[in-house]
């Protein structure tokens, strides 16, 4: 099934990500109270305010089966909080989310990783922080430890390695697996220019495989070629979702 | 709603509840066993002693402590070295196993910002690891009684019983407390001042018999003093404790348990928004 077949042909019906009026408050830095005695002066004078910010204001959309799906906003927008919504992190204030897939967080490559450990053991480890077991592990190790090209290195602790390897590291064990929605948060800058186009081609591959991919960027001109559908975020709330030349010329319209 | 087969994600019915999380933290039972190991290994990794430092730590301890008390205080215990040692080994648990709890809760509070785990990952593995430590300790207690020439007694088959009811009470209270360091922060400081003054309240490093009648009812508030009574009776006194002796460890372990489970388990939605 190639990609246009698949924009053209789904109905809502094979929604694999379905937001619901999703609202996400934040309590602002400054109102959070750091001590009992505080906490007990404030709540016998009843001045205990909750300040909240709404980070995403009544967010519905419907995200469909194997497409790639863009979000674009300013900086601040919600973007990120769109993603730890889908991505179970944080649960929404108000509404609902329904996920009928595994989710594959591409967040922070390497988040977990401990610099005494080899490679090995922490491939292991951040492995089982993506809730993998043991056995889903051995079974894809040897392709990890040869994609992130560090069959030489992957006794030695990771303390030694380069950032350049950490971030290989990283991104081959967060990709060991075909998930069904796959998360990208700018992260297609890992590794040298090699690295790279493999990556690149790792992630254009789960497509091909039917993957969901999510993706978070500013890089608007590769997101026109690379996208199914975008959705323009601003301030909390959906400006406009649609094809990405459409919405990326709104988008760009707004910020002149 | 849309879809027909079974959501692998509904944000409406997730999280909060205890059993909830129990059923997660099985499923996550390999990252347990992962944490555990990182946490033994890389402890020491770079000390030539390596893991030997968990058990020369409380020997080290132990001689200062008996050097001191024997000169000073005249105590009149036999076996002091085997007294005070099996006491710190308690303590030692609990106050290692609580603070891990804390740190790593907020360690695993970076993560919980980006990536779905089950919160309770980071206390109960905490605990898992000062048990680990807890165990391997059990040599040098055993050393020390070969040294100092203390019986061995049958009751010593008791000690994995009272040391599931002391590792359920110091769960139960690393949940509680690393909970509240989330939300209050100046928590984790008062916590050392706390532990502090909570040792010296416990007869550990002191003979019980050195407490007037007048105080005693006091110090058996306290649950540390049935925690270390219930260990150091089978070394110490070759008996296994009486069920007056062991009610209270047992209420306390499985309370603590409970109340610390349940209280962690309602705040699970928050800590990826406070930590």
């Amino acid at each position: 099934m190639s990609d246009l077949e698949a924009r053209t042909k789904t109905s809502p019906n094979d929604s694999i990500i379905m937001l619901d009026n999703v609202s996400v408050s934040y309590r602002l830095p400054s109102e959070r109270i750091g001590t009992f005695k505080e906490y007990a002066i404030r709540k016998l004078q009843r001045k205990i305010k909750i300040q909240k910010f709404w980070a995403l204001t009544d967010v519905s959309m419907q995200i469909r089966h194997g497409e790639v799906f863009g979000i674009i906003g300013n900086n601040g927008a919600g973007k990120s909080t769109l993603l730890k919504v889908i991505s179970k992190v944080l649960k929404p204030t108000k509404g609902r989310v329904v996920v009928h897939g595994k989710i594959a967080p591409l967040l922070e490559l390497g988040a977990g990783f401990h610099p005494e450990l080899s490679g090995r053991e922490n491939v292991f480890l951040n492995g089982a922080l993506l809730g993998y077991s043991h056995a889903e592990m051995e079974a894809v190790f040897d392709e990890t430890v040869q994609f992130a090209e560090l069959e030489q290195f992957i006794n030695s602790p990771i303390r030694t390695y380069s950032s350049g390897m950490y971030a290989r590291l990283g991104f081959a064990v967060a990709t060991a697996h075909v998930p069904d929605i796959l998360i990208l948060d700018e992260i297609l800058s890992v590794g040298d220019e090699a690295f790279q186009k493999k990556s690149r081609e790792r992630l254009q591959s789960f497509q091909q495989q039917g993957a969901t991919v999510l993706m978070v960027s500013h890089a608007l001109d590769s997101m026109i070629g690379m996208c199914d559908r975008i959705a323009w975020i601003d301030h909390g709330i959906v400006r406009k979702i649609g094809l990405p030349e459409e919405v990326i010329a709104d988008y760009r319209g707004d910020n002149i | 709603m849309t879809n027909t087969s079974k959501p692998v994600y509904d944000s409406a019915s997730y999280r909060g509840s205890a059993i909830f999380e129990l059923k997660e933290l099985g499923k996550y039972r390999y990252l347990l066993g992962q944490l555990i190991r990182r946490d033994i290994l890389t402890r020491y990794k770079r000390s030539i002693l390596g893991i030997a430092w968990t058990m020369l730590n409380p020997l080290g301890t132990m001689l200062i402590l008996t050097f001191v008390f024997s000169n000073f205080f005249k105590t009149e215990v036999a076996h002091f070295p085997v007294y005070i040692l099996s006491g710190l080994l308690v303590w030692n648990f609990f106050s290692q196993g609580t603070n891990a709890a804390i740190s790593g809760l907020v360690w695993g509070g970076s993560l919980l910002k980006r990536i779905y785990i089950p919160s309770a990952v980071f206390g109960v593995s905490a605990i898992g690891t000062a048990l680990v430590n807890l165990v391997l300790s059990l040599v040098p207690l055993v050393i020390v009684m070969l040294i100092d020439g203390a019986p061995f007694y049958s009751s010593l088959l008791f000690l994995p019983i009272a040391i599931l009811i002391l590792t359920a009470f110091t769960l139960g209270f690393g949940l509680l407390i690393s909970s509240l360091a989330v939300f209050f922060p100046d928590v984790a400081e008062m916590y050392q001042v706390l532990l502090t003054a909570w040792m010296y309240l416990t007869p550990i490093i002191y003979p019980e018999t050195l407490i007037s009648a007048k105080w005693l009812p006091f110090y058996k508030i306290n649950p540390m003093y049935w925690m270390v009574k219930m260990f150091r009776l089978p070394i110490f006194e070759g008996r296994v404790p009486s069920w007056n002796e062991l009610l209270p460890a047992l209420a306390w372990g499985i309370g603590m348990l409970v109340i610390g489970w349940i209280y962690f388990t309602s705040k699970s939605e928050e800590y990826a928004y406070r930590v």
